[in-house]
């Protein structure tokens, strides 16, 4: 059984359809501590502020059940960002899984910001990105990026490098919507279920 | 590089596609998922559903479209038409749109746009401008270009994105639907002045035009319906040329 965490974190249905058409099977939105500690696999989805996100999390203590989990755990977009260090998103410490920092992008002639659209990811390792071919572009939109550090698994670049994706243990984001991003981002998620 | 994005816009009454569409197999030209699932295997990056439904119960039945375009399609979309209020966009969030185009709403109430971006996100508001020439200047209009509003483009787009818009959708209305190109020098200046991107509509009638606008205009995406919908150019095709002509698209 797959459980997506249900806090308040935008647009959910489109994760739940994606893990749908990826043959997740058995898929659960659920905000109960036993039910995600019981799940073969926790997607931790989310878009909008981050630190508003965080406080989401902390209001219903499942920040310290995400960090207690065992079995494979991914962060989507700012799912990804709160599995930081810290965000520049209203300037708070996130759960600090990997060792990375969240700053905001800042707009210059030509770099617009949001950073919306197909971009290519490279230097892909790890089981996430099994078959999937360097270069291969996915679907990102997002005004903060997390640096890139020893856990970064896939890069990307908007004016800076950043981390497009993080692997830690048993714990893995992605910075781009593997739910969005077409024949890619489904095996982007069907390498996930088959953790 | 972040890849310039080609988006088919589908107008959509009544929950069923309009437009004539000559695609070799596709069974059923009006049905609205079928056709964007097909723009998507083609290699469109996004999708645009637009809601021309005079009615409520036309209205009623485009939120169930927007559920099933979300169950079947794995791009993102836009829904625009007709959204006046934070309730409408969230009933449309909740169907599972990615994005919601708010236009004449936004011009009567623009809090309506700090409403939207504070609840579900900037990501979340796309503000379309139909603008035309009026004595030199140019000027927002409302009812499809037939009633000029005292916004002038510039600093309407300016307004939008600081009240939190996360794309600007401009057409113009001097051009749109005369397939002779789009207004480069004024997308360019549109693209200078903003730091949020700019999807250009109106106009498209050739590869050539769209590859102008998105190197000489400036413009971060291309939206059409009409070169799209009769089959004059494939999305593959274009694409192709696209990235032949050294410009950054995504190829699948």
């Amino acid at each position: 059984m797959t459980a997506v965490v249900d806090y308040d974190a935008g647009n959910i249905r489109s994760v739940l359809h994606a893990l749908d058409r990826a043959g997740a099977g058995d898929v659960v939105l659920s905000a109960d501590p036993e039910v995600l500690t019981r799940a073969d696999r926790v997607i931790l989805p989310g878009v909008g502020d981050a630190s508003v996100a965080l406080r989401s999390l902390q209001a219903s203590g499942l920040d310290s059940v995400i960090l207690s989990l065992k079995q494979p755990v991914l962060g989507i977009c700012v799912g990804m960002q709160l599995l930081c260090r810290h965000t520049d998103e209203g300037d708070v410490d996130t759960l600090g899984v990997f060792g990375t920092d969240v700053h905001r992008f800042v707009p210059a002639p030509g770099l617009k910001v949001p950073h919306m659209g197909w971009n290519a990811i490279e230097g892909l390792r790890g089981p996430l990105f099994k078959g999937i071919p360097e270069e291969s572009a996915v679907y990102f939109v997002h005004s903060f990026y997390a640096g890139v550090c020893p856990d970064t698994v896939a890069s990307c670049s908007h004016g800076t490098p950043f981390s497009a994706a993080l692997a830690k243990d048993n714990f893995f984001g992605t910075q781009f919507h593997p739910e969005k991003s077409g024949a890619a981002g489904a095996a982007i998620l069907k390498n996930f279920l088959a953790l | 590089m972040v890849c310039k994005r080609i988006i088919p816009c589908l107008d959509v009454k009544d929950g069923r596609t309009v437009k004539g569409v000559n695609f070799v197999g596709l069974r059923d030209v009006g049905d609205a998922v079928e056709l964007g699932a097909r723009y998507a295997a083609e290699g469109a990056d996004e999708l645009v559903y637009l809601d021309i439904s005079a009615t409520r119960e036309g209205r009623n039945t485009f939120t169930s479209l927007v559920e099933q375009i979300s169950a079947r399609i794995d791009i993102p979309f836009t829904v625009g038409g007709g959204i006046a209020s934070l309730e409408d966009a969230a009933r449309l969030l909740e169907a599972g749109a990615d994005k919601i185009s708010i236009n004449s709403a936004a011009i009567r109430r623009p809090e309506l746009i700090d409403e939207i971006a504070g609840h579900f996100g900037n990501q979340f508001v796309v503000v379309a401008i139909d603008a035309r020439r009026i004595d030199g200047r140019w000027m927002a209009t409302t009812h499809g270009g037939t009633r000029p509003t005292d916004f002038e483009l510039f600093s309407w787009a300016r307004e939008a994105q600081e009240r939190g818009a996360g794309e600007i959708l401009f057409t113009s209305m001097d051009n749109d639907g005369t397939k002779a190109g789009y207004p480069c020098e004024t997308f360019r200046e549109l693209s200078s002045q903003l730091s949020i991107p700019i999807i250009a509509s109106g106009g498209a009638g050739s590869i050539e035009h769209i590859a102008q606008v998105l190197t000489e205009g400036c413009a971060d995406a291309a939206l059409a319906a009409s070169i799209f919908h009769y089959g004059e150019i494939s999305i593959k095709e274009l694409k192709q040329a696209l990235h032949d002509r050294g410009i950054n698209v995504r190829l699948i």
